[in-house]
């Protein structure tokens, strides 16, 4: 079976007024229906990783490939295939919830009825009330446009999902709601799910593989529980702290 | 995707935009009451100077209203997009950019439809003008070839944005106010110093004003027209392309540079 994801040698640089490696020498893979985690601070590189498999960065070496489908060169066979949901939820914050989805979907070729339904349900699941769906979104709270994001990424039906920190700055309870919903997703549609998270009980609790990330290198990757027994530590921050020679705490501080 | 789906891409970005226009309608109704008064004042002037100048300023004013309208919302949808942070959703969606781009032009080109017909009867009535001796499928006909060479521009204009969303959207001023300076929209190109002058002749504002005077106040026929209507579509023809291909560079160097990203 071909992988839902497969990155060679992936570098990418930025030069502002210094060069700053943001991603350094990226191999991996992700089997179909996986959930891959990647964890690590601000700055690691997760985003930008994120944004060369959303077709919208150029890596400077390596490959990166969905479905097979070479991320420069076939840019335009991949896009009905893959959505994104990114740390700050993006809209048109003056228009409201259904307007921002209508737009969407529209974008996705879903018709207007078929869209609306299908974002009620998922809007449902994520506990989110109906009847703010016509209020502009700037009134809505930063959960409330976090959960219009997740159904704006998941209504398209991919079949892979880049989710850049989905529940960063949630409250407990949304993030307790996101979490559960992307668990459901994954075990009725088959997804393949690429999640980046600061939040290494959520990686623990959410991923089938995770890898951490750090300065655009991974310094580490496998099954939780397998580095958990492999590094005989309680948990992943510990594991983080084995590795890197850092405290997870104090590396998110830092960022 | 198949041609439903194109066409569902399109209409997104007229379905968006007017919801953005409804959400701010009181600025709508602020910038449209400004616009009226433009033209009623400009018009003013011209009955101060001499009845016949009335009709040769108003033209002025209505065919810049019209088409800046065109040059702005096609590149303003792509500083708004730099703005909210939608553009990676937009760009990363299973659109041509083509489909992209027709799409904000389809939105710009019926807005100004809308609003410049709305100054236009206000003028027609506070002036009480006769516009019977004048060639009106003549001056239809140049008005959409014209809208085809703003669009162009405005095409070309998208990307001083989507390279930079505050500095982009200055200098897409700076290039609208130098089009108003150099193309006749109330004088002719003939009292511009010497210097300035060689400009005019590259903008097609400069072709659309002189052929809608000629159709209003001359009543030229078709064939006096077509000329100017040619060399009009001819400028169409090259611009608009030239804009996606320009538009697509210019989104290949932010792809590669990472100047998409708002955030994160």
């Amino acid at each position: 079976m071909e992988h839902a994801v497969k990155c060679v040698g992936l570098k990418k640089t930025f030069t502002k007024k210094k060069s700053v490696t943001a991603l350094d020498q990226i191999t991996f893979s992700i089997e179909q229906r996986e959930i891959f985690g990647i964890v690590g601070p601000n700055g690691s590189g997760k985003s930008t990783l994120i944004r060369i498999l959303s077709t919208l960065l150029i890596p400077d070496e390596g490959s990166a490939y969905i479905f097979g489908y070479d991320v420069v060169r076939d840019y335009a066979k991949i896009r009905p295939l893959i959505n994104r949901v990114s740390v700050d939820a993006a809209f048109f914050k003056g228009i409201s919830a259904w307007e921002n989805l209508r737009y969407a979907a529209r974008l996705y070729g879903l018709g207007s009825r078929e869209a609306k339904e299908r974002a009620l349900v998922i809007l449902r699941q994520l506990g989110f009330s109906e009847k703010r769906f016509h209020e502009p979104l700037e009134d809505l709270s930063r959960g409330m446009q976090q959960k219009v994001a997740i159904a704006r990424a998941f209504f398209t039906s991919p079949m892979l999902l880049l989710l850049d920190e989905p529940t960063t700055g949630l409250d407990p309870r949304s993030k307790q709601e996101v979490q559960k919903y992307i668990r459901t997703s994954m075990s009725h549609n088959g997804l393949t799910i690429l999640l980046s998270t600061h939040d290494m009980h959520e990686t623990e609790m959410l991923c089938d593989r995770v890898a951490i990330i750090i300065d655009g290198r991974f310094a580490v990757a496998g099954r939780p529980q397998e580095l958990l027994h492999q590094y005989n530590k309680p948990n992943l921050e510990e594991v983080f702290l084995e590795v890197t020679g850092k405290a997870w705490l104090e590396v998110e501080d830092e960022s | 995707m198949n041609l439903k789906a194109h066409g569902y891409g399109s209409i997104a970005f007229v379905e968006r935009n007017f919801a953005l226009i409804k959400r701010y309608f009181g600025w709508e109704l602020v910038f449209l009451s400004y616009n009226i008064v433009n033209a009623l004042a400009i018009g003013l002037i011209g009955v101060y100077m001499g009845k016949e100048m009335v009709l040769y300023l108003i033209i002025g004013a209505l065919v810049w209203g019209f088409l800046s309208i065109l040059f702005h919302e096609i590149s303003e949808s792509i500083a708004w997009e730099r703005w909210e942070g939608t553009i990676e959703y937009t760009f990363m969606a299973p659109i041509s950019r083509f489909v992209h781009l027709i799409g904000n032009c389809l939105h710009a080109v019926t807005y100004g439809v809308i609003r410049s017909t709305l100054i236009l009867m206000i003028v027609i009535f506070f002036f009480n003008i006769s516009i019977k001796d004048a060639n009106l499928l003549g001056l239809v006909i140049i008005l959409l070839v014209s809208g085809l060479s703003f669009v162009g521009l405005g095409l070309v204009a998208a990307i001083l944005p989507l390279l930079s969303t505050e500095k982009g959207v200055y200098a897409t001023h700076i290039f609208e106010a130098v089009l108003l300076l150099i193309s006749g929209v109330y004088y002719e190109i003939d009292v511009l110093p010497n210097w300035i002058r060689p400009l005019s002749y590259i903008s097609p504002a400069t072709y659309t004003l002189r052929a809608m005077r000629a159709a209003l106040l001359e009543g030229a026929a078709m064939k006096q027209l077509l000329p100017t209507i040619l060399l009009l579509v001819a400028i169409g023809v090259v611009l608009i392309p030239l804009g996606m291909l320009i538009f697509r560079e210019a989104e290949l160097y932010a792809k590669r540079t990472g100047k998409l990203k708002r955030s994160g």
